[in-house]
């Protein structure tokens, strides 16, 4: 007995599918809003899959930019008043002077006994007034070496870092950061100006390349954290002005403090050696101080943190990405088998007329792919815009990764069939006897 | 498809449903032959069976014992896809209400059995055309079923029955919903379908269709009681 189906060609298997969109397109043209209100779903779904991993993926960029950007090699130690003292001088009508922090011995230490030390920066920062004929601006002074840029990632804009000479003879050179230029020579180039701290009067022989809101990570993390405006002196030439104690009058009683060095800067050898390093360093110091005067900053540990925090933030996001877009994809079965049921009496016309189970399948399938695939690609522009309008009306980094528009689409075709296939079946599998005879 | 031997026989053709614990008989053995160019028609009371017998001539269902040929093939014993394939290439329907496909248009709708046989778009799009020439639509081409008569809409059905050249028509009570008028027009058409030499099998109540016909056949409790040809 032959068969009186031939087998069909490719050419006409790809005909039937093109005939089967075209179908399914005049189809839901037919309840266009309801189509377009059961894609929407859809669309939330991508467009939420697209600008999540968007608006993540420019954080995190960000922040890992800010902390490489303080040298993945280097620890920053701080020097920080001890609680303890702080209760004693907030109480305080007694005026003595407070002695805390890091210093010399500290830094010559580190230098001599840690072998995966390859550079050492101490600074001394001091906080005042840095004035301009009539402007002023309350600035961090810095006091450090000839090897900040260096040591610190930090690239001279316009003119030049202070020299080792200069900091030997006690030169009254300083350089600026930008924030200063910006507040203090809003209108000229400061180089070869000069600006008075003081009673004494500085050469600006140089201004900073801008960080932008790295700073804030750059001082020590408590109440006086460092300000965007520093102006750089070499160390000597501030030890032999503002000395090492810190005065301030203070509703009546003085306060003074004596900080050696504020900061110091350990440059490892190599990114592999930091942790060894910051652990020496930690020893170093904990052995020389007997209050927790100070503060440890490894920029490579923020960095790993930061990195996790990112893939939690990332299982999150896609979490409530995948949850909108099942969401989106119950809306459409749910839709879907209403539209079976309404639509029982075609489906027996259409098995009269000699519709295999599979032609109704591919059918009610090809619809659903075509609501979530019209879903998908709005979903991926609105996915595009999204980021593009966070960045544009806030500032804020956000990158589109090239992956996730495909990966979004794609999720969401899978997620058309995926749901599609029950209704797609439950069409196919009706007796189309029955089928005829429903109103 | 002109086979030498008859259009179709049925053998000891039984059908029983089971509707909980009672089981119910339709057909109980029927036989049955009708030869190219008939013109036949079922009459009887409701619930004589012939629904059962009518979905199981179209092939949308299958005895419970017996035999049933169609163009020499035995169709009795097919799964869901050849039945299917049987179906469009060798039957044509048309219902009681029309069943035209809402969203196609006229010639769309006449074009759906071709489509399940893939039949190339051009050729079907003439063919098509062609039938509704034959039906006298050739103007509604691209109307939509709603936008046309009763009569209109029927005439729309049988020449979608007409597309794929079939062994022979099945029709369930294809005047039922018409007024007089448009029942005659569509009458006259399987008039002149039965001249082109098509095989036609009619369901019906309507002593004036069956006095068209060449041959009446009266079901009874699932049994035939009579089977009269005349003309």
């Amino acid at each position: 007995m032959a068969k009186p189906t031939a087998l069909p060609t490719a050419y006409q298997n790809w005909q039937r599918l093109r005939r089967a969109f075209r179908l399914g397109i005049k189809s839901l043209r037919l309840h266009g809003l309801r189509s377009f209100l059961t894609a929407l779903g859809i669309v939330f779904g991508v467009c939420s899959v697209i600008a999540m991993l968007a608006i993540g993926e420019g954080a995190s960029f960000e922040a890992q930019e800010q902390i490489k950007n303080l040298g993945s090699e280097n620890i920053l130690v701080h020097s920080v008043k001890p609680p303890e003292d702080r209760k004693v001088s907030d109480a305080g009508s007694q005026s003595f002077v407070l002695q805390y922090g890091l210093t010399r011995v500290d830094l010559r230490r580190i230098e001599e006994s840690i072998p995966g030390v390859l550079l050492t920066l101490p600074a001394r920062v001091t906080k005042d007034y840095v004035w301009n004929i009539s402007r002023r601006v309350d600035c961090d002074i810095v006091g450090t070496l000839a090897r900040y840029p260096l040591v610190r990632n930090h690239r001279v804009e316009q003119g030049r870092f202070f020299t080792e000479r200069e900091t030997e003879t006690k030169a009254n050179v300083c350089v600026l950061s930008s924030e200063v230029v910006n507040n203090l020579f809003p209108l000229d180039s400061p180089v070869g100006r000069q600006v008075r701290i003081g009673p004494a009067y500085y050469q600006v022989i140089g201004v900073m390349e801008d960080r932008g809101s790295i700073a804030a990570l750059e001082g020590p993390q408590d109440a006086n954290r460092g300000s965007l405006n520093r102006i750089f002196i070499p160390l000597e030439t501030a030890r032999e002005r503002f000395g090492e104690v810190f005065m301030r009058e203070r509703s009546g009683s003085t306060e003074s403090e004596r900080v050696e060095l504020h900061e110091i800067t350990v440059k490892a050898r190599s990114t592999d050696q930091v942790r060894a390093v910051a652990e020496a360093v930690r020893g170093v110091l904990e052995h020389g101080h007997k209050r927790k005067d100070y503060e440890m900053i490894v920029p490579l540990e923020l960095l790993r943190r930061a990195e996790r925090t990112k893939q939690i933030f990332s299982i999150v996001l896609g979490s409530i990405a995948a949850i909108s877009l099942l969401v989106g994809g119950i809306g459409i079965m749910n839709i879907m088998l209403a539209t079976v049921t309404e639509r029982t009496r075609e489906i027996g016309i259409r098995r009269a007329l000699g519709a295999r189970q599979r032609d109704i399948v591919t059918q009610f399938l090809v619809e659903t792919v075509l609501l979530s695939g019209a879903g998908g690609v709005m979903g991926v522009m609105s996915g595009l815009a999204v980021p593009w309008m966070v960045t544009h009306f806030s500032g804020m980094r956000t990158i589109v990764l090239p992956w996730a528009p495909v990966l979004a689409f794609s999720i969401s075709a899978l997620v058309g069939i995926v749901f599609g296939i029950y209704p797609a079946l439950r069409a196919a599998r009706m007796d189309p006897v029955e089928a005829l005879r429903h109103e | 498809m002109n086979a030498p031997g008859p259009i179709l026989s049925l053998q000891e053709v039984r059908r029983t449903y089971r509707m909980g614990d009672v089981v119910v008989e339709a057909l109980r053995g029927i036989d049955l032959r009708v030869d190219p160019a008939e013109y036949v028609c079922i009459m009887g009371p409701s619930g004589c069976g012939k629904s059962t017998l009518l979905n199981l001539l179209g092939c949308l269902d299958r005895p419970t014992s017996g035999h049933y040929f169609l163009g020499g093939e035995d169709v009795s014993k097919m799964d869901d896809d050849s039945l299917s394939s049987v179906r469009c290439r060798r039957l044509g329907f048309v219902f009681q209400s029309y069943n035209l496909i809402q969203q196609l248009s006229v010639v769309e709708n006449i074009e759906v059995p071709l489509f399940y046989q893939g039949v190339d778009e051009q050729e079907s799009r003439q063919r098509a055309e062609e039938m509704s020439r034959l039906v006298g639509l050739e103007h509604r081409l691209n109307h939509r079923p709603y936008e046309l008569s009763g009569g209109q809409q029927q005439r729309v059905a049988i020449a979608r029955a007409l597309i794929n050249d079939p062994l022979m028509i099945l029709a369930d009570e294809p005047t039922g919903n018409l007024d007089s008028a448009s029942g005659v027009e569509i009458l006259r058409l399987f008039d002149r379908l039965r001249e082109m030499g098509k095989t036609l099998l009619l369901v019906t109540h309507d002593p004036d269709v069956s006095k068209r016909s060449g041959r009446v056949i009266r079901l009874r409790d699932g049994r035939v009681e009579s089977d009269v040809r005349h003309g």
